[in-house]
């Protein structure tokens, strides 16, 4: 019986499968603690009537009844959506632009890269106050270089006016978010072999075309795993919005996870918050999905029309 | 709110109590009553607070808690937190049933979780037996079913803020103390260039403040007394309608203002009037000498109650903060010694003078502090706790009282429709809405 047990625990020591199932165990544990059971816990919320201080009883979906029915919900759904495909964009846009510039031999080229990285090194906290400052609607210095020069007569209502509110909201989060995309990119470029250029350049390659065809080809890989971290940080971002606006001016710039936070936590809501937090899921879930995967087309890598 | 007899005599012996003098508040007489707290073997405790505006509170707060160990040798911790942090951190301590003995909680904290808090109504009646009675509206914060479910500790009020020189050059020899004269008054701050402004932005203190007084002081309100919502009526119409009339005189951008923005415009010359606590004019005095346009400004700024509506008396909202024990702490004597030492006289009065006129007293007794003679721009705050109402008049307070006012409700339905992105109508439509989910309808 011994013999046998014990030969039982040498096969199992020396089963792959089982110590490969070992060895990943503590992280297992990790995300089911720390990821699974949150997660988890929010969705079930989500059908409760739970609050701050007393816990829910199950509602089944009238708080996404109610949510279907509510117009600032459905506002702060168009603002994220809003905030999230223009800052998106731009951030693309200009951070591709950013590292090609940077990837050329430039004087003080490693001054410049450190430099172009301060906007994300800042907490987003501290960026989001100085912003706060520069669109103040009575001390902007945006306004007051403006006026000093003869352009406008009187000051720009930045943040309170909704359309100038949801353009100051995504230009001040595209000026964070440049540098990620921008040194992300970088990198990638960096590992294009100089090769493919120098045979392009051959063949009698313009600068477009090498872009076109060398340089944007091998980048996908890259701009996919970017544009796709890009997306969930702005799709979810709340720190920028909660000190610049705190959603205001009347909801103009709630995007859904201040509107969560403001109805869940100020509010005291706790169910009624986790559901708007679970109705971000499939908005992220497509946003992940059309970011990844729309940008691995393989055709479209291996230079090829859609 | 219901009057009883008996705290109509208690009233009664509080203002005469006041008119006599304080001498009389504390005597023997009264001492006697007194409920006596033991303190539990070993007792230590923690207290969880709003971090200080006003670095004169928390310097006597302290004193005061050093002055209560030395007296009965129990250790009290004093913890701060940001203003948003307190609603969340208590809740979760009532839920989990751990954390701090006791906290200073805000507006209707306490109905969120009435049933883990000590009940506190022995020494509720005994202080309001001894020091005049409590005022109605933070008592109202702190009384549910006839039990104090915590004591109301202050009010920390709003009021007008406005420069002399300015309003007087508008042509105003005193500051108009009705809502028809003030729409006049800011029109005439408008022509000469010196505006007023009122937060309609997402500000928690100052948005809040100015959505409430406008519609109280036009008779609207949220709730009936049932507690069904009554936002859709013809006084908040005509509190929309006098807020669309007063917005047209304002400094652009009130509309992204939040707490902040309206002390730094008046302290930098911008404004002609704002409503405010004392903090605004408190960092123009403080910093008078290192700066002489703060000297100026300081010497020009005067405050008063915000101006009374058709409704015919001042109605605010202001700011009330409420101490509340957790009923799981190991050492609910000791607790309740602590509040009580903190709530006697000396110390209240010494708290109420550090805080320079940022805390409003909750107990009639200590209406004659000094603080508030001691500047004439004090005596506008001295009335906090007298003109305040509950956040959820008239109707029970709660879950939703409290949420209605988390979610703005209020402050967008004014925002909405002085910014033109509604009729009046619809903005109150909208804002019955948002309330009736709220009051479950």
């Amino acid at each position: 019986m011994t013999a046998q047990r014990s030969s039982f625990r040498s096969r199992l020591s020396e089963s792959r499968g089982f110590l490969s199932f070992g060895f990943m165990l503590p992280a297992a544990a990790l995300l089911l603690v720390f990821l699974t059971y949150p997660l988890g816990l929010g969705v079930w919320l989500g059908f409760t009537d739970a609050r701050i201080g007393r816990p829910g009883i199950f509602i089944g979906l009238e708080n996404y009844e109610y949510l279907w029915d509510d117009s600032v919900f459905w506002l702060s759904v168009f603002n994220t959506l809003l905030y999230t495909i223009s800052a998106s964009i731009l951030k693309f846009v200009l951070g591709l632009w950013l590292a090609l510039i940077l990837n050329e031999n430039l004087p003080f080229k490693t001054f410049f890269r450190a430099a172009v990285l301060l906007p994300w090194v800042v907490p987003t906290v501290l960026s989001a106050i100085a912003f706060w400052w520069i669109y103040d609607s009575q001390f902007s210095i945006i306004s007051w270089a403006l006026m000093e020069l003869g352009l406008i007569d009187s000051r720009i209502n930045f943040l309170g006016d909704p359309t100038n509110a949801r353009a100051s909201v995504i230009a001040a989060n595209v000026w964070r978010g440049i540098p990620f995309v921008a040194i992300t990119l970088l990198a990638g470029l960096q590992t294009i072999p100089q090769s493919l250029y120098e045979a392009a350049t051959l063949d009698g390659a313009s600068r477009w075309q090498l872009f076109r065809y060398v340089t944007l080809p091998l980048l996908t890989p890259i701009i996919a795993i970017t544009m796709t971290f890009s997306v969930l940080f702005t799709f979810t971002d709340f720190q920028l919005i909660y000190v610049l606006t705190r959603g205001g001016p009347v909801n103009a710039t709630h995007l859904m996870a201040t509107l969560s936070f403001q109805r869940g936590i100020s509010g005291g809501l706790l169910g009624e918050g986790a559901a708007i937090a679970v109705a971000m899921i499939p908005f992220l879930l497509a946003a992940i999905l059309f970011s990844y995967f729309g940008l691995q087309r393989r055709r479209w890598q291996q230079g090829g029309g859609d | 709110m219901k009057f009883t007899r008996r705290d109509v005599i208690r009233t009664t012996a509080g203002v005469a109590a006041g008119a006599i003098g304080s001498r009389l508040i504390g005597s023997p007489a009264f001492a006697q009553d007194a409920p006596k707290y033991t303190p539990e073997q070993g007792a230590t405790l923690r207290l969880l607070r709003w971090s200080p505006f006003v670095q004169g509170d928390e310097d006597s707060w302290l004193a005061n808690t050093k002055k209560f160990t030395d007296a009965t040798g129990v250790q009290v911790r004093v913890d701060k937190e940001s203003w948003e942090d307190i609603r969340p951190k208590a809740a979760v301590a009532a839920n989990v049933g751990s954390g701090p003995d006791l906290m200073l909680v805000w507006f209707d904290d306490a109905f969120q979780y009435p049933d883990k808090l000590l009940d506190v109504t022995d020494l509720g009646e005994y202080l309001g037996g001894k020091y005049g009675g409590w005022y109605d509206g933070p008592k109202g914060y702190a009384v549910k079913d006839g039990k104090f479910i915590g004591l109301p500790l202050a009010a920390i009020g709003n009021a007008i803020v406005y420069r002399d020189s300015w309003v007087k050059e508008a042509g105003f020899s005193e500051f108009p103390k009705d809502t028809a004269g003030f729409l006049e008054l800011c029109k005439a701050m408008q022509k000469i260039g010196h505006p007023a402004g009122f937060t309609h932005g997402h500000g928690v203190g100052d948005g809040n403040n100015y959505a409430h007084w406008l519609l109280w002081s036009h008779g609207g309100k949220m709730v009936d007394e049932s507690g069904k919502v009554a936002i859709n009526s013809p006084e908040t119409m005509k509190a929309i309608e006098y807020a669309m009339e007063l917005y047209k005189t304002f400094i652009p951008g009130t509309e992204s203002w939040l707490d902040v923005n309206n002390n730094r415009a008046f302290l930098a010359g911008e404004l002609g009037i704002i409503a405010n606590g004392i903090s605004a004019y408190n960092t123009a005095k403080i910093n008078k000498d290192n700066d002489p346009k703060l000297a100026e400004i300081a010497k020009d700024i005067r405050t008063t109650n915000l101006p009374i509506g058709p409704v015919g008396q001042s109605v605010e909202l202001h700011q009330t903060t409420v101490a509340v024990i957790f009923n799981y702490t190991p050492y609910p004597n000791a607790a309740k010694a602590y509040l009580q030492f903190m709530f006697e006289e000396a110390q209240m009065n010494d708290w109420i003078k550090g805080s320079a006129g940022y805390c409003c007293q909750t107990l009639k007794g200590f209406a004659n502090n000094p603080i508030w003679s001691e500047d004439p721009n004090n005596a506008a705050y001295a009335r906090a706790s007298e003109t305040l109402r509950p956040n959820g008049y008239a109707g029970p307070l709660g879950y939703a009282s409290a949420a209605t006012m988390a979610d703005y409700v209020l402050v967008d339905m004014f925002a909405r429709a002085v910014t033109g992105q509604a009729t009046p109508q619809e903005a109150m439509e909208e804002a019955e809405k948002r309330a009736n989910r709220y009051y479950r309808v």
